[in-house]
């Protein structure tokens, strides 16, 4: 049963077909509206993330099909004891398809060892998030017109940010991309990463602590989140924050077609007040997370012979 | 020190000094009710110092947790007081139930039946990772 634990479980064909059949959606909603008519979505959280559970389920609904399922531990069979394993085996006589959500690293895996159904990781500790590295490569790709040929910056804690790890994987299959890493020294971007994948693919890329000196030569913009609790000291953490916010005034040197993503929720990295300027896209990217569910539920539900 | 050779056995020579006792520990010996000699720092002509293995039964040995821990190391497999095989070692491409995974969000942590499995993901420089939260063994 193919399961999608990983981005990297997709190759990059179909990767460009998810996308085209997303863009497909956003053209023609109503062609894809019965596509799930009588098909069940389990969405298993066994940690509550509200956003993540209702953009798969919107993507179910929008799909014509229906949703069954829990929103944490607590409401489910995990806080009586039962394994991963068990519960992925009961789910799959109720339901076509899995979203599943776990604090623990790998549970989604072992529950795709174990279901008959699809079963499709909504994010595991700080593992992986296959459905966000998704709607961030179509948003890439519905403001640039293409994956191909521009310079990324990703900006803050990119020791810990499993989005920018894995968004760095899936774009490493594409051409000519220049990565730009912008972060205090304390949360660089691990060297297993830089070896195994940026090296490894060829792709050029550039380390700084300086977001202002570099905003002017980017086309994107990933911003992630600075924690207090990834520094030593709270003086540390006060000196750097501020240099890691995006304001109105870091942007003035910036293009004027930037892309400025995020993966939400935000605290305080993006000044409230860029929210109206047309470069900011974190929320149309909420948005392409949906379409990109969509798509992803379409295909695992084909190949599973269940549509 | 002397130690009676061996009559039907094996004896795992050339193990980088020091990690003798560890692969003691990870291939049971000390769970085996069997005649066993673990001999640390052995002056050795190619690294100076070694440790040796002699084990005086024939046991299902587990070659794989041999070529993790020391993969340069020689199996000498006796039978009847004489060598009959020298067996070859490399790092092997899975483990289960060997190592432990060390990290605390690993689903492996909580969930007690879970075999614990590494995999090799970067044979140039030996580095395992796990299969579950692919933590770096
Ligand atoms: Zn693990």
């Amino acid at each position: 049963m193919r399961s999608v634990i990983d981005i990297l479980d997709l190759s990059k064909t179909e990767i460009d077909e998810l996308i085209a059949v997303a863009e497909d959606i956003i053209k023609n909603p109503a062609k894809y509206s019965e596509k799930c008519r009588g098909k069940k979505l389990a969405t298993l959280f066994f940690e509550p993330s509200t956003r993540t559970r209702l953009s798969f389920e919107s993507a179910m609904y929008e799909l014509g099909g229906n949703v069954i399922g829990f929103s944490s531990a607590q409401t489910s069979s995990a806080s009586k004891g039962e394994s991963v394993a068990d519960t992925a085996k009961v789910i799959s006589c109720y339901a076509d398809i899995i979203a599943m959500r776990h604090p623990k690293e790998g549970a989604p895996y072992v529950a795709s060892k174990n279901a008959s159904i699809p079963v499709i990781n909504a994010g595991d500790g700080g593992h992986n998030h296959p459905t966000q590295t998704l709607a961030d490569l179509l948003t890439i790709k519905r403001e640039k017109g293409t994956l191909n040929g521009y310079t990324i910056g990703f900006c803050g804690d990119l020791k810990f940010g499993r989005t920018v790890h894995s968004l760095i994987s899936a774009l490493s299959r594409y051409e000519n991309i220049n990565v730009v890493l912008i972060s205090p020294d304390e949360l660089k971007l691990p060297d297993y990463i830089k070896k195994g994948v940026l090296d490894k693919n060829g792709m050029p890329y550039t380390e700084t602590t300086d977001l202002e000196s570099v905003i002017p030569t980017l086309d994107v913009l990933y911003m992630t989140r600075v924690q207090g609790e990834r520094f030593f000291s709270e003086e540390e953490y006060l000196r750097l924050r501020d240099s890691y916010i995006l304001t109105p005034e870091k942007l003035e040197n910036a293009k004027s077609d930037l892309a400025i993503l995020h993966p939400l929720p935000r605290v305080n990295e993006i000044s409230v007040k860029i929210d109206n300027d047309k470069r900011a896209c974190y929320f149309k990217q909420v948005l392409n997370g949906k379409y990109m569910r969509m798509a992803l539920i379409l295909k695992l539900l084909k190949e599973a012979g269940s549509i | 020190m002397k130690v009676d050779s061996i009559l039907n056995g094996f004896v795992i020579d050339h193990i980088p000094a020091g990690l003798g006792m560890r692969l003691y520990d990870l291939l049971g010996l000390e769970k085996l009710n069997v005649t066993v000699a673990l001999i640390k720092n052995v002056y050795s002509k190619k690294t100076g110092k070694k440790d040796i293995i002699k084990i005086d039964a024939d046991i299902e040995l587990n070659l794989d947790v041999i070529g993790y821990i020391a993969k340069d190391a020689t199996v000498n497999v006796i039978k009847n007081g004489v060598i009959i095989e020298k067996k070859t070692l490399s790092l092997p491409e899975k483990m289960v139930n060997v190592i432990k995974c060390k990290n605390p969000r690993c689903i492996t942590t909580t969930e007690q039946e879970l075999d614990h499995v590494f995999t090799l993901a970067d044979s140039e420089h030996g580095i395992y990772r796990c299969l579950y939260c692919e933590a770096e063994a």
